[in-house]
């Protein structure tokens, strides 16, 4: 991670982070968040996502104690809510590994007011997901069936299942993923130690730094390491939901039989990711206050990342219908013409004005700078989100081969609070994140700083920002 | 400032060896411990009669069917019913104290409450018919019955034990005549040819 001799001004002249952001007033608005009381906010919003969570307990508590029976899976919609949600809360994660890896080797730099807020989404998105295939099997207690472990049964899970491949790409994802969030945290870390004055909290946040103290040494090795981490996590990003596309794509089964799935999840990953990282940056950002760190510009970016991801999964919606048509498979045809027209197709029409049409607005400069036009849309594709999942698994599985088994999957209520109460999860663990962890890569966000600039002066730094090359001019002073 | 002792420099390669041989180790400790080989071989539960096999099998000879009636022809091979034990009891021993509960079921005809000790799970379909018909001897599984005073299990019935056959079926097969010969050896059958037999090693083989 080595930034340049002299922080260039990527996008156009204007600064990464927002006028008057200085090395100071960066770590106080950062550190000062985890220092001061909690305020009040933040305890209705706690305690009204641990009360989800407290729900979600309850539901997986009957669960167990009852059986899978009290989902409303049933012949022939044998998946339904859970792998829904599995699939949903995975496709979350992706935005925090394309922003923190992909964007990283790529040198956009805009990455670094946002990258250690979307990595935290990440590992709270996967543990959510984590939830829904352990507790889908039926008999949880056999959940570790799924790793390959030694027993006197000799058996070994099928290597030739895409549900084998899944374990495996998620649990090399949430390491990874934890990670790189961690190493990246170190020097930020470090910065909280020195800050603080009780000497509890000295001893916890020096623990977690691991004796960090920014020597050149330290930096050295730190950037190494994010740097392949960084090289571990680009293919991840593309790996883990073509795994999970896998599941449903190396099956037999018209609308889940397509060679469009990886690329298309993959897309859509990226695109549901953006979607929860805007809709919770808009709200912390006027929260803590942090304009000045994220700016417009960081926002207007991510956008434009939204509308490039909802298109290509558009494209992959009207692909899957050419091909339907086009293959000639009676099969494959009846099941796309039930999707859109069948008794599911008010759950597909919500999928396109969602994920298709709701994004189009953000071609329009006006629009897609405009807070409550981009909050509304990063919702709206969420919810297409959830929908489309659904609409892939439950609308290909409840009219299959045989129409005597025909269904109609309806939720049960414990359907419904356990997914509440993944969202009850995923909000406790990212408020507690919000209290207690630099909510911004303090570290990162500095080396875009003009402060940064080794010929930095406070009185040249207007004038600095509207010079096309200042490399040469200031290099002879 | 200094906040930990420099001794906690440490820690961390401590910790990566604990944890390098605690994970490892518990998984290897629960393979080779928690198993049948542990829990199911040597157990011998006391039964409602002390019925002696080493007695009837062993020192007067009776041959394994004469009780387990139903073993060449269909899955379970069966418990004996209290008519089979009076056929010789009702004029044999008729005052021993240890016949008394025998005795009691005749009357009553409530039958004898023996116990489980070869207890597979019901997820397990197992058939005796189809093992003793292709030359697995009764001793393979269950032991030496002629010699237990009390039965006892004498191999772990479990699914690697079973997959250890069905994979490799040749050593355990004897010709039809022998099944229920206790002290039968692969010497006495010189020129034996085992069946080619192909018993499933798929899931749904025993899982139906």
């Amino acid at each position: 991670m080595s930034y340049p001799y002299l922080p260039k001004k990527e996008l156009g002249e204007v600064p990464l982070a927002g006028e008057g952001a200085t090395f100071r007033s960066l770590t106080e608005a950062v550190a000062r968040v985890t220092e001061n009381p909690a305020p009040r906010g933040w305890w209705i919003a706690f305690l009204s996502a641990a009360s989800f969570l407290g729900v979600m307990t309850i539901a997986i508590g009957y669960l167990f104690w009852t059986g899978i029976g009290v989902w409303g899976n049933n012949a022939p919609v044998y998946w339904a809510w859970d792998i829904t949600n599995f699939v949903w809360w995975i496709g979350i994660g992706h935005a925090g590994t394309l922003i923190s890896a992909v964007l990283f080797l790529f040198r956009q730099k805009w990455r670094t007011s946002i990258n250690r807020f979307a990595e935290a989404m990440t590992i709270f998105a996967v543990i959510c997901a984590l939830v829904f295939p352990g507790i889908h099997v039926g008999r949880t207690w056999y959940a570790y069936y799924m790793l390959p472990l030694p027993s006197e049964m000799q058996m070994w899970p099928n290597f030739k299942s895409p549900l084998i491949w899944d374990v495996f790409a998620v649990s090399t994802y949430a390491t990874v993923s934890t990670l790189f969030w961690y190493v990246g945290l170190i020097p930020d870390l470090a910065t909280l130690r020195d800050r603080a004055r009780n000497p509890l909290r000295k001893k916890i946040y020096g623990a977690l730094a691991l004796g960090w103290r920014g020597a050149n040494r330290h930096w050295q090795n730190y950037e190494r390491a994010y740097l392949i981490l960084a090289a571990l996590s680009t293919p991840l990003v593309l790996s883990v939901h073509s795994v999970v596309s896998f599941d449903f794509a190396t099956s037999v089964l018209p609308g889940w039989h397509a060679t469009i799935f990886p690329p298309y999840f993959v897309a859509g990953a990226v695109f549901s990711g953006f979607a929860m990282v805007m809709t919770l940056m808009l709200i912390t950002r006027a929260v803590y206050g942090m304009r000045s760190i994220v700016t417009m510009k960081h926002l207007e970016l991510m956008n434009k990342i939204m509308l490039v991801t909802g298109s290509l999964v558009g494209y992959a919606y009207g692909m899957e219908f050419f091909i339907a048509w086009y293959g000639g498979n009676d099969y494959e045809l009846f099941c796309f013409k039930n999707r859109a027209f069948g008794p599911y197709a008010w759950a597909y029409w919500t999928m396109i004005s969602c994920n298709v049409i709701s994004p189009q607005l953000f071609w329009f400069k006006k629009l897609r700078t405009s807070i409550p036009v981009m909050f509304v849309v990063s919702i709206t594709i969420n919810i297409g989100m959830w929908f489309e999942r659904f609409v892939i698994i439950v609308t290909s599985l409840h009219r299959d081969f045989l129409p005597s088994s025909w269904g109609y999957f309806r939720p049960t209520l414990v359907d419904i609070f356990t997914y509440c109460g993944t969202l009850g999860l995923f909000f406790t663990a990212f408020l507690l994140f919000l209290r207690w962890v630099p909510m911004i890569a303090i570290a990162e966000v500095k080396g875009v700083l003009p402060e940064s600039d080794p010929h930095y002066h406070p009185e040249e730094a207007h004038a600095d920002h509207h010079h096309a090359e200042p490399v040469a001019a200031e290099a002879e002073e | 400032m200094q906040i930990f002792p420099r001794s906690l420099n440490k820690l961390p390669f401590i910790a990566a060896a604990v944890g390098g041989i605690l994970g490892p180790g518990v998984v290897l400790a629960a393979w080779y411990y928690v198993t049948p080989k542990n829990f199911q071989v040597g157990y011998a539960p006391t039964q409602p009669v002390p019925y002696s096999h080493r007695l009837h099998a062993g020192q007067m000879g009776m041959d394994c069917r004469y009780c387990h009636a139903n073993v060449e022809k269909s899955a379970k091979a069966m418990i004996p019913p209290t008519q089979t034990c009076m056929g010789c009891h009702a004029m044999v021993r008729t005052e021993s104290a240890k016949l008394a509960p025998v005795r009691s079921s005749w009357e009553t005809g409530k039958p004898v409450e023996w116990v489980h000790v070869h207890k597979l799970p019901d997820h397990a379909y197992f058939d005796h018919s189809v093992h003793v018909g292709v030359g697995v001897g009764c001793a393979t599984c269950h032991g030496r019955v002629d010699q237990m005073e009390v039965v006892a299990s004498d191999q772990p019935i479990n699914m690697g034990w079973c997959l250890d056959c069905h994979r490799n079926p040749t050593p355990n097969l004897r010709p039809r005549d022998q099944v229920t010969n206790m002290t039968w050896t692969p010497e006495q059958s010189k020129g034996f040819t085992p069946p080619e037999v192909h018993p499933p090693t798929h899931c749904s083989g025993c899982h139906r």
